[in-house]
């Protein structure tokens, strides 16, 4: 069972480390990654069987792809938070010779990054070949990817979309940050998404919708679903509703912060609203 | 003088068929993945013998790539299989970020490259994927010259550890190098000894070489014939060794002259040992639909513009 209010515990500080990571280099996407804090909370330290002495391919655990790399900083945070390397390391986000790229890469052997990310649309088709690689090794985990809702704007998310009903891709459990925010604002007004339960839905995937993903027992109860609905033919999409710069208040509901850092003052502002629950790096 | 046997003749993607259907006996880590061209691809019978290790992708190419690249998580060697345009132009961000950057141990199998493709036409006929790929930091770019060496440089690709580009064509092309052949990635294969002329070709202009090659030493010009099959990583000694040799080299390939084979080789002589150099290749311009002939001659990479291009470089020492 679950233990909601330590989960949340660990929430509040890496919400911390976002604003600290961003903060510290003048740079990074602050919006989205708070918004998400819940999800990447509740996939490592709740329902992924995962090992945090990394290994590449990964045979044997359960596995995460993030094609939205822009938020960065909170992969990063919940990664070195569970384990994954250091959380001294959290400080050199964007540095130069850092492993923590502004968007996550393979190329300088971070643990618990499985591929490169940052030009859009391209992680679902990454997850799903890593999920169909692990149906031939008889591996029963399962693969889970991260998509922004702007991010839907790519063909290839459609693409991919359609081969994972073809071929019964039913070991991935894809989610879309539904926060209707993208760079140049919301994105009923930048692109319109339409229908995008109806959209899923008729491209052949097992949808279903967590109203709140700020919400950590909603969330944690439509992961549970969303994991009951695998192997039965079909990919599984979570729709999660999510504020983007959830937790700092200034931040909350705007694509201002996308990717904009706190100033020194904004900083200590955000920080104020956040408890430190593990001890800043 | 080699001589070439014009009755034998076979494609090079039947090479790269034939070397899927060897690689599915001897490695079961291999798996293939196609945007509805198996026919054009020659897979038909990887597919039969391993229904379980193909993957159709339908006409999408970029995802394609990112699939593959994913495939490699959990050890698969995972060939991507498409027209060359498809796939490296069309897909080349996806190339560069799943597979590239993310040092994914990925094939790339291009079929139907250059101009010998015929009549469907320039937007086919990609003369810019050597370029593309070799650009990238850590791809192997490899353009066998017939259906013996595709054979073999399919299986060097799966037994090669990192991202490989492997560009072959659509026609029958004759056949001359040994069936047994030890196909090592990056070793250049010279082909006949030369003192006047060296001549670098790759992929279906290797055989204009050799019958250059002829012609020039019926004019009594010994030229020495280079097959590099792998433009990247260059056989850098192989070249230098060949050019102090001769003092002058002619480069051949169906490709722009503009980032190929001849770039590379201009580079690396640039640096190493300068000597006057000719670029038999397309003249910073598309194709058009014709007959392969038609096209070679049209674009001047047909044996005759070697010989000229050897006469002049020999003529500039």
């Amino acid at each position: 069972m679950a233990d909601i209010q330590q989960l949340e515990r660990i929430c509040s500080q890496v919400r911390r480390d976002i604003i600290r990571e961003t903060h510290a280099c003048q740079s990074g996407h602050p919006g989205g990654s708070l918004g998400c804090t819940e999800f990447f909370v509740a996939l490592y330290f709740e329902v992924m069987q995962h090992s945090p002495d990394f290994s590449m391919d990964g045979q044997g655990e359960d596995l995460f792809f993030l094609s939205n790399g822009h938020i960065s900083p909170v992969w990063y945070s919940v990664l070195a938070r569970s384990g994954y390397f250091p959380v001294s390391e959290l400080a050199t986000f964007r540095r130069l010779d850092s492993r923590l790229q502004g968007h996550p890469a393979t190329h300088e052997h971070l643990p618990g990054i499985r591929v490169a990310s940052g030009s859009l649309g391209q992680g679902m088709s990454v997850a799903i070949g890593a999920a169909l690689t692990k149906k031939l090794n008889g591996d029963d985990h399962l693969v889970y990817s991260l998509h922004g809702d702007g991010e839907l704007d790519e063909g290839q998310i459609w693409e991919a979309a359609m081969f994972a009903a073809h071929h019964k891709v039913d070991n991935l459990i894809s989610t879309v940050d539904l926060n209707g925010q993208q760079i140049d604002g919301p994105t009923e007004k930048v692109m319109s998404l339409g229908n995008v339960r109806a959209k899923w839905e008729a491209f052949g995937w097992d949808v279903i919708e967590c109203a709140d993903g700020n919400n950590m027992a909603q969330l944690l109860a439509s992961l549970a679903d969303a994991k009951t609905r695998t192997g039965k033919g079909k990919p599984v999409m979570i729709l999660m509703h999510t504020a983007m710069g959830k937790g700092v208040d200034f931040m909350e509901g705007t694509h201002h912060w996308h990717g904009v850092a706190p100033n020194d003052e904004q900083k200590e502002k955000a920080l104020a609203q956040l408890e430190e629950t593990l001890g800043d790096y | 003088m080699i001589k070439i046997d014009y009755s034998n003749q076979k494609d090079t993607r039947s090479g790269f068929g034939a070397g899927m259907v060897e690689l599915g006996k001897t490695n079961p880590d291999v798996v293939a993945l196609c945007a509805d061209l198996i026919g054009s691809l020659k897979l038909d019978k990887f597919i039969e013998n391993h229904p379980e290790r193909f993957f159709q992708c339908g006409i999408a190419e970029a995802n394609m790539i990112g699939i593959a690249a994913g495939l490699t998580i959990g050890g698969k060697i995972p060939f991507a299989s498409t027209f060359a345009n498809f796939a490296t132009g069309r897909v080349y961000d996806q190339i560069r970020q799943s597979v590239a950057y993310s040092g994914k141990n990925v094939k790339i199998a291009a079929s139907h490259a250059g101009l010998t493709l015929g009549e469907d036409g320039a937007t086919h006929q990609i003369l810019e994927d050597i370029g593309l790929m070799q650009m990238l930091p850590g791809f192997t770019v490899i353009n066998p010259c017939d259906y013996n060496q595709t054979k073999a440089a399919t299986i060097a690709a799966a037994n090669h550890q990192g991202p490989v580009y492997l560009r072959f064509g659509r026609p029958k092309w004759p056949v001359f190098t040994p069936e047994d052949q030890e196909f090592v990635i990056g070793k250049a294969w010279k082909i006949s000894e030369g003192k006047d002329v060296s001549i670098f070709a790759t992929g279906h202009m290797v055989v204009k070489a050799i019958e250059a090659a002829n012609q020039l030493e019926e004019q009594g010009i010994s030229a020495e014939v280079i097959n590099i099959h792998t433009i990247k990583p260059l056989d850098r000694e192989a070249v230098i060794e060949s050019v102090r040799k001769t003092g002058c080299a002619v480069t051949a390939e169906e490709h722009q002259r503009l980032g190929g084979l001849g770039s590379a080789i201009a580079q690396v002589l640039a640096e190493e040992h300068p000597v006057p150099l000719s670029f038999v290749a397309v003249q910073d311009s598309f194709g058009e639909s014709g007959t392969t002939e038609q096209l070679l001659t049209k674009y001047g990479l047909q044996a005759s513009n070697i010989v000229e291009a050897a006469r002049s470089v020999i003529s500039r020492k």
